[in-house]
């Protein structure tokens, strides 16, 4: 990694330890002009921002309520009134796929949330203590990660009920899985080093050697498994719709729209293929972006 | 002897793992809102609370939830899963036993073209690194790992069944119906493998023996396919497993759209149905075929790489 501050300053870990702020934000500039000067992360990320742009103000750029019927307008192919056609209660599909982007970056965002505060703590307790603490929560996980994760969650979803506060708890109940292993397998490795041990012997408690010095040194992979536990988490939305065990009608979701229309292809493509082209957009631009991240925080890598 | 006991052991955790599994599934079904008994569906029958009562008794469920628990497992190590709520005549050993092959075929298919197709699109990517060859395997791999494969299904089924009319929309009958599920299945595992492939053939290229064997006057083609993808490979067997996981779990869309009568399908009726028997018995046999899988592929691991000991 590109350090600016000379190599022997590290070597006095104890007296330097406000530098360490420092020498992070360092990382971070570096990484943020390396992320730039990959074109398409760029790309990538200036659609994921126009998309979390479509589903705050959604509202306004909308043509049609997401519930409004035009029942003189029946499965109407695209035309100019409705630029991408209307569906079986003549509904606009282009309002519909906006008022979609909403659901979707709603669950991709709100999920990692949940799943960061979930799964972070308990991985970082875990390695940071060990013993028996560390034995049997790296049980519980080992058991938790047999569970093929898609199929737990349709498990739950169709147990629970559709609805966008369930989507939350299925995803929340076992996505924390991976990014507690991945948090304990870096605090293992990071509560060895000399500047833990030199923040200790400063006197530092329990609470502060986790927050402020262990987990810092921990964040990179812990932001990258967020840059891609963001379009996982989309894509299990648009799983769950598409079998309709996702977002309650009427809300309109992608996945539900393709899953909804599909067998209605030959004769009403565009109901299909519009909401299909939007999901791989989303997480075609979230990868790239993804990517990106990854390549920059940890040259190394790629 | 070392390898037997190794495998003994493995076997023995899978016990507590699917007993794991089998609680856990089981909790969620019951620990949740609704029964079989009531379903949510529109327009089902309100059934009077003494049907439902008769009903409870014949199924066992008005029985404390350990015993039900008890009862369950008793019958499930002799093979004996119960009958279908939802296809009711039938029970659910003879379901299985008609839908997972089908879904085994599928699988095997799809896996293996994954194999072939993504360690062939990561070589050629390695070998000719930032030229066109390199940008269109990454292109490839990048839309089969981010694009979910019902979606990619769509597009497939726009381009081959209704513009190039080649293949049928869906169905199971011929072998010219395999085709568009089983490419829609492998994409996804063949991005992950091609990218994986790239990266970890690029670095054997690099290394000093690849070196030695040009410097020595070896032709290209001989360098790449003995030097370099030999031990490139191996870490690409570590994917396998996960892959298996992938393609089982994926095989739940690509079957209903393609509307092939394998397991997946009926997973996902039996999860909206409450089919208590149905759901324990996919959940178990597929984590019980993960595991095992896990085990070859590790096993696999061992036999191609001599340093690794277990």
């Amino acid at each position: 990694m590109a350090l600016s501050t000379p190599a022997s300053d590290t070597s006095l870990a104890p007296v330097v330890l406000p530098r360490e702020g420092a020498r992070g934000s360092s990382l971070y500039r570096d990484a943020w002009r390396r992320l730039l000067r990959n074109r398409l992360a760029v790309a990538g990320g200036a659609v994921v921002i126009l998309l979390c742009l479509i589903a705050i103000f959604a509202d306004l750029i909308a043509p049609q309520s997401y519930t409004k019927a035009n029942f003189g307008h029946l499965y109407e192919s695209p035309n100019r009134e409705f630029p991408l056609g209307t569906d079986q209660l003549g509904r606009d599909v282009l309002s519909r796929l906006i008022y979609g982007a909403r659901v979707s970056m709603l669950v991709g965002l709100g999920a990692q949330v949940i799943i960061v505060l979930i799964g972070v703590p308990i991985g970082a307790l875990s390695g940071y203590i060990g013993g028996r603490t560390d034995l049997l929560l790296t049980r519980f996980v080992d058991v938790m990660y047999a569970f093929p994760r898609l199929l737990f969650v349709i498990l739950v979803m169709s147990m629970l009920g559709a609805g966008l506060i369930n989507i939350f708890i299925a995803l929340g109940l076992t996505g924390w899985v991976g990014i507690a292993r991945q948090t304990r397998a870096q605090v293992l490795s990071i509560k060895e080093k000399e500047f833990v041990e030199g923040a200790r012997a400063l006197g530092a408690g329990f609470w502060r050697v986790i927050t402020r010095h262990v987990l810092p040194s921990a964040l990179t992979p812990i932001v990258v498994s967020i840059t891609f536990g963001i379009p996982e988490a989309i894509f299990t939305e648009a799983a769950l719709s598409f079998i309709g065990v996702g977002i309650n009608p009427p809300t309109p979701s992608w996945g539900q729209m393709v899953g909804e229309n599909q067998q209605f292809l030959r004769s009403y493509w565009h109901l299909c293929v519009f909401p299909a082209i939007a999901i791989a957009a989303t997480m075609l631009s979230f990868t790239f972006f993804g990517d990106g991240v990854r390549d920059a925080l940890d040259p190394k890598l790629k | 002897m070392w390898l037997l006991r190794y495998v003994v052991y493995r076997l023995l955790w899978l016990v507590p793992t699917l007993l794991a599994m089998a609680l856990v599934t089981f909790l969620v079904m019951h620990a949740t809102p609704g029964s079989p008994l009531d379903p949510v569906a529109e327009g089902a029958n309100p059934l009077s609370p003494e049907a439902q009562k008769n009903l409870a008794e014949v199924y066992g469920l008005d029985k404390p939830l350990y015993a039900q628990f008890g009862i369950f497992l008793q019958k499930a190590l002799q093979g004996d899963f119960g009958k279908s709520f939802v296809y009711k005549t039938r029970t659910v050993t003879e379901i299985m036993a008609e839908t997972f092959p089908i879904s085994l075929l599928l699988g095997s298919m799809a896996l293996a073209l994954a194999v072939f197709g993504g360690v062939a699109l990561g070589i050629l990517a390695a070998v000719y690194q930032n030229r066109s060859w390199d940008y269109v395997s990454v292109s490839v791999a990048t839309l089969g790992v981010s694009v979910p494969n019902f979606v990619l299904a769509v597009f497939l089924i726009v381009l081959f069944s209704f513009v190039l009319p080649i293949f049928p929309t869906g169905g199971w009958n011929s072998p010219k119906d395999w085709v568009l599920p089983t490419v829609t299945l492998a994409l996804a595992p063949m991005g992950i493998i091609a990218r994986f492939t790239r990266s970890s053939m690029l670095e054997v290229i690099r290394s000093d023996y690849i070196v030695t064997a040009r410097a020595k006057g070896l032709a290209e083609g001989p360098v790449i396919l003995k030097h370099v993808l030999k031990n490139g490979f191996i870490p690409v067997v570590t994917l396998l497993g996960p892959m298996f996981a992938a393609v089982g779990t994926g095989s739940f869309f690509v079957e209903s759209i393609f509307r092939v009568p394998g397991m997946g399908r009926f997973f996902v009726l039996s999860m909206t149905g409450r089919d208590y028997p149905m759901i324990m018995a996919v959940v178990l046999v597929y984590g019980a075929f993960l595991a095992l899988m896990n085990l070859v592929v590790d096993l696999l691991y061992g036999t191609l790489d001599p340093r690794i000991r277990y």
